[in-house]
């Protein structure tokens, strides 16, 4: 059973359009379908205003969905504020980009980590300490740092300090909201590794969001890509990268600059992503699409599964599977 | 430390030793750099080397605080003790600057033609009817859609791939000789960085332009330069054509930095990160800024390296770069 099961979820907020202009709904989310077992990762990229944080936070139960449901550990999640949803917190943590916006400046390193073990009623005085010694030591942090404030680290300790918050209180489920985006390239490897590491040594499930599809590969065992709130993609990440089928996860993985030859040509996709509030009709992505048909300006398609077991949703691919089936 | 650094014959612009300090706290330590005209140059480094540092100074463009040293000179002129009547006429006319963050340099409550007439006025005189036809015309230049119309909206109106096309087309109405961009593409998202690469790759090679781009993506760099710098701490700690950069880096430090980036291809495996973190400027390392966290440090490493020449284009600031290259042979 996963960990994790996301049905059908969908998340519309209303927005007024110009000063007195009537209220739209805006589908930040839209019917999306996801799971997440444990001790392994799912990461999900796309950019941004996909709705790939808006998933994040329904995935949390920070937010409700408007419609679909979520299940945590065999659990409907509970609404949030609730004292039950304030238990089930306890399992899941979240890890955002600005690890200095996510902490209090006036508190030490160590009263930060201490803090959810005593919001969460976990232990002695004496026991939390410890405790917080021990996470410390996990995320590579030296004992001296406990005593330091945010702004006395560097980004990339401040971020391992964030985790050791996270984890104070051993949750089954983390989501990682860019979590190396703010960093430097050498900095940035050694928090990937001490994420698998973690996750390694305490079977952690993990969700990882990120426009770096670089950082995505390396760290997930299935990948969902995500255009104007719905999946176009999903799978496995070293399928999906090599050999992505739809064409907007072709034209993300033809535009990441690598040094040394590339595999697939470049596709640059004219137009702008666009705007939640004002939908394309039928597929989203059609306006931009090198290869879309009239029956992409009419229908929404949906996910498909594949002969390698990827999912894609793309009346093109759709109807290329159907004939070589035929 | 001069005479180490690969130049070009005849370069456009030439940095000296150009060295920076804030309140006494070294933040270049002594830049030797040429472009040539028509050049694509790559800068990389992480937070803090100083490859944005060192095209301010060179601009004149850093608080009255910063202590410049060394020198600068555009096509033989030098620039660095220069009036600012001399620099007024360089900047936005000769070499041309884009920046990280395109909404906070244009001004908000102006319309963007208006802007772009603003820099023709300035650096070439332009006025009325002809402004406002040369401006559309750098507006078509840069592809955006409905040039004539997008001259009367605000920057708020436009996204932000749209806005740095704006910059652009600002930074390009002076007719500049040499474009500096600035993590132009970085707070952009991935398919409208690879439009906005694309653009400035057609520019410089339809108009002769030469490009400085300054970035901590190797991968960036390498899609658009012919030549790259890495910098660390301050110094440029190698510089060598970017097909042979990647393939045969020479420094410790160029070598961490590709191994630590993840592959998109192939099996995956654990990254090599380079341990420890940047030294504080004001808490340098005797010797080789690089050591503390180099794998290959040893008793040598204590003084300042000098750069070592690997390939007639190609050059390390590392006593061990000759050993190294043996490795690689």
């Amino acid at each position: 059973m996963s960990l994790l099961t996301l049905d059908n979820v969908a998340r519309v907020y209303s927005t007024r359009r110009g000063l007195f202009g009537g209220s739209v709904a805006v589908r930040a989310v839209d019917g999306i379908s996801l799971t997440v077992e444990a001790g392994r990762t799912l990461g999900i990229v796309g950019e941004s205003g996909c709705g790939k944080s808006t998933t994040g936070r329904i995935a949390l139960g920070l937010e409700r969905p408007s419609e679909g449901s979520v299940t945590f550990d065999g659990a409907a999640m509970p609404a949030p504020g609730t004292a039950a949803w304030r238990a089930m917190r306890q399992q899941m943590q979240l890890v955002f980009q600005d690890p200095l916006g996510a902490m209090d400046r006036r508190l030490t390193i160590a009263a930060q980590v201490e803090e959810p073990l005593i919001i969460h009623n976990i232990g002695s005085k004496s026991e939390r300490a410890d405790r917080v010694a021990r996470l410390l030591e996990d995320v590579g942090l030296r004992p001296d740092q406990a005593a330091r404030h945010p702004h006395e680290l560097s980004g990339g300790q401040r971020q391992r300090a964030v985790l050791a918050r996270a984890l104070a209180t051993d949750p089954k489920l983390l989501v990682c909201d860019e979590p190396v985006s703010a960093l430097d390239v050498s900095i940035q490897a050694q928090v990937v590794n001490m994420l698998t590491d973690l996750q390694e040594a305490r079977g952690i499930a993990m969700v990882f969001i990120s426009h770096d599809l670089k950082v995505v590969r390396q760290v997930s065992h299935s990948v969902a890509v995500m255009y104007l709130g719905r999946i176009v993609e999903q799978g496995d990440p070293e399928a999906l990268f090599a050999d992505p089928v739809h064409p907007y996860t072709r034209a993300l993985v033809s535009a990441i600059p690598v040094p040394g030859p590339r595999r697939i040509p470049r596709i640059v996709l004219t137009g702008d992503p666009p705007n939640p509030a004002d939908r394309p009709s039928g597929c989203a992505f059609h306006p931009r699409c090198p290869v879309a048909v009239a029956a992409c300006r009419q229908s929404v398609p949906q996910l498909e599964t594949m002969p390698d077991g990827r999912q894609v949703a793309c009346h093109l691919t759709a109807s290329s599977t159907r004939m070589a089936a035929e | 430390m001069s005479g180490g650094a690969a130049s070009v014959a005849d370069p456009l612009v030439h940095l000296r030793n150009l060295e920076v300090s804030f309140n006494g706290v070294p933040a270049l330590r002594g830049v030797d750099l040429s472009v040539a005209a028509g050049e694509a140059v790559g800068l990389v480094g992480e937070s803090g080397s100083g490859k944005s540092v060192t095209w301010l100074a060179a601009l004149g463009l850093l608080p009255a605080t910063a202590r410049v040293s060394g020198s600068v000179t555009l096509a033989g002129a030098e620039l660095l003790a220069a009036p600012s009547a001399t620099l007024d006429r360089v900047r936005g006319g000769r070499i041309a600057m884009i920046f990280q963050d395109p909404a906070s340099a244009l001004n908000p409550v102006q319309r963007v033609g208006r802007q772009v007439v603003e820099a023709l006025r300035l650096h070439r005189g332009m006025d009325g009817a002809a402004a406002r036809a040369e401006a559309r015309r750098l507006f078509e230049l840069v592809g955006i859609p409905d040039a004539g119309r997008r001259l009367d909206v605000y920057p708020h109106e436009m996204s932000g791939g749209q806005n740095q096309r704006v910059m652009i087309a600002m930074a390009l109405a002076g007719e500049p000789e040499l474009l500096v961009a600035d993590e132009p593409t970085t707070a952009l998202d991935a398919t409208i960085q690879a439009q906005i690469l694309d653009l400035l790759r057609r520019l410089q090679s339809e108009m002769g332009m030469a490009l400085v781009l300054i970035s901590h993506d190797l991968g960036v760099v390498a899609d658009m330069c012919s030549r790259v710098c890495v910098m660390y701490a301050g110094r440029i700690v190698e510089q060598a054509p970017s097909d042979r950069l990647f393939a045969q880096p020479a420094h410790p430090y160029t070598q961490g930095l590709l191994a630590a980036l993840p592959d998109m291809v192939g099996p995956r495996r654990r990254l090599a990160a380079i341990p420890g973190a940047v030294p504080e400027p004001w808490n340098l390392p005797p010797g080789c800024a690089f050591a503390p966290r180099c794998a290959q440090a040893t008793q040598a490493c204590t003084v300042p390296p000098d750069f070592r020449t690997i390939e007639p284009d190609h050059v390390a600031a590392c006593v061990h770069a000759h050993a190294v290259e043996k490795v690689f042979a």
